[in-house]
């Protein structure tokens, strides 16, 4: 227990202070989802419509966007060879490194949805639901990441590669967690089945991410 | 206890770096691998940390605890130091002991055994290499493991670092621990030797 409590709190750590990455996804989001309304106009009806779906793309690809070091600063320090040595399984060290990762990194982003909602003329129904299937959502995100962040070790490349092997896996996330809010907001759909499949995708997820990460860090050790 | 190599081969990218190595060490007993560049001495410590599956051939520890496997009873030290630059020496290094768990001791004992008990709070991003080292090497005193897997441990050390670290290697047999190490330069301590390369 103590190994997995330090493996979280030192990657939270590290996102936190300086360089570390955690607020460089906060700000991205922030910059998509303000420059959104610039871009479509000062329509309120049409960035009411759109609203969720932005902040959806905008979440996607922010969590993408640290999330190709959650292996390789390991790899390249030399600190994966002792975290794989370690006693605890790697599977489980691969889960830890994920949650502190959605925890500094996906966290925020939930959190600054309120404000971004407001930006996009979303009302507080609208925001909440789209708080909500993110919160639920973003998990799934990271946890299907992780796959990619793997194999960037295994394969010796990193940025681009993760984006291409992991947007492709995350459309189901964004068409049920957009689908969700959508239902909220303008029906006609019950909120409550979308919301349950994409609770069943995180899940999913939390139990293949880390078994894949962990076989294809496995894998790549040379 | 008795760490032992039955016939190794290695392969890496489809070339036989070595083929059919035995080896032997013995409890308070230091293994020196020598060889030029290239013969495989960073291949073969890092197949005893499992960190590398061997082509063929088996390395195996006998009388260790039986539940546990070689690389949980092993440190390695390698050419990487394990380091996060945005923590502090303490951070790190405390860090590797509740991660690695264990037998483990005090961090700031530790930090003052390798010359570092000044520098505690300072970011390991301003270390120098010689001081980046001697954290690493800390990190063998936080947890205590009967086998040390060293990849040139005195590179970068002065020769004040290199002394101690003879110290507390000499500290290691004396407590019935293993090392194998890789190394071009005189370790200060008695040691078998494996020699690599040439017709190994």
């Amino acid at each position: 227990m103590t190994a997995l409590a330090a493996l979280i709190r030192r990657d939270i750590r590290i996102a936190l202070r300086v360089g570390g990455g955690a607020l460089i996804g906060v700000l991205f989001f922030l910059t998509v989802t303000v420059l959104m309304p610039f871009a479509l106009g000062p329509d309120l009806a049409l960035l009411t419509r759109l609203g969720p779906s932005i902040l959806w793309l905008g979440a996607l690809l922010a969590s993408l966007l640290t999330l190709d070091r959650l292996f390789t600063s390991d790899h390249e320090d030399g600190s994966l060879d002792l975290i794989v040595m370690g006693r605890m399984p790697l599977e489980l060290a691969c889960a830890a490194k994920a949650l502190a990762h959605w925890l500094a990194a996906g966290l925020p982003l939930i959190l600054a949805t309120p404000v971004l909602g407001l930006m996009l003329n979303l009302d507080a129904t609208a925001t909440s639901a789209v708080a909500l299937t993110l919160l639920v959502g973003t998990p799934a995100l990271t946890f299907i990441g992780m796959i990619g962040a793997a194999l960037a070790v295994t394969l010796h490349r990193g940025g681009l590669l993760l984006a291409v092997l992991v947007l492709p896996l995350s459309i189901p996330v964004l068409i049920f967690g957009v689908a969700a809010s959508q239902a909220a907001i303008s029906g006609p759909l019950p909120f409550g089945t979308p919301f349950s499949i994409l609770c069943a995708i995180s899940l999913v997820s939390f139990v293949i991410g880390p078994f894949a990460a962990a076989a294809s860090l496995r894998h790549g050790l040379d | 206890m008795r760490l032992t190599g039955r016939q190794i081969d290695c392969v890496r990218g489809g070339r036989a770096v070595f083929s059919g190595l035995d080896f032997e060490a013995a409890s308070s007993h230091a293994l020196a691998v020598i060889g030029p560049n290239g013969s495989g001495k960073t291949s073969l410590l890092r197949l005893i940390a499992g960190l590398l599956v061997p082509a063929g051939g088996s390395v195996a520890l006998e009388g260790g605890a039986d539940e546990l496997t070689l690389p949980e009873q092993a440190h390695y030290l390698g050419h990487r130091d394990a380091l996060k630059p945005a923590l502090s020496v303490l951070e790190n290094l405390s860090f590797w002991r509740d991660f690695l768990g264990g037998d483990a001791s005090d961090p700031h004992e530790c930090l003052a055994k390798v010359g570092l008990a000044h520098a505690t709070h300072l970011p390991a991003a301003y270390l120098s290499a010689g001081q980046r080292r001697r954290l690493s090497i800390g990190r063998l005193l936080a947890v205590r493991r009967p086998v040390w897997l060293l990849d040139e441990p005195t590179s970068a050390l002065d020769a004040a670092g290199q002394d101690l670290f003879a110290g507390l290697m000499q500290g290691h047999l004396a407590r019935g621990g293993i090392i194998v190490a890789a190394t071009h330069a005189p370790l200060g301590i008695e040691a078998g030797e494996l020699r690599m390369g040439g017709s190994a």
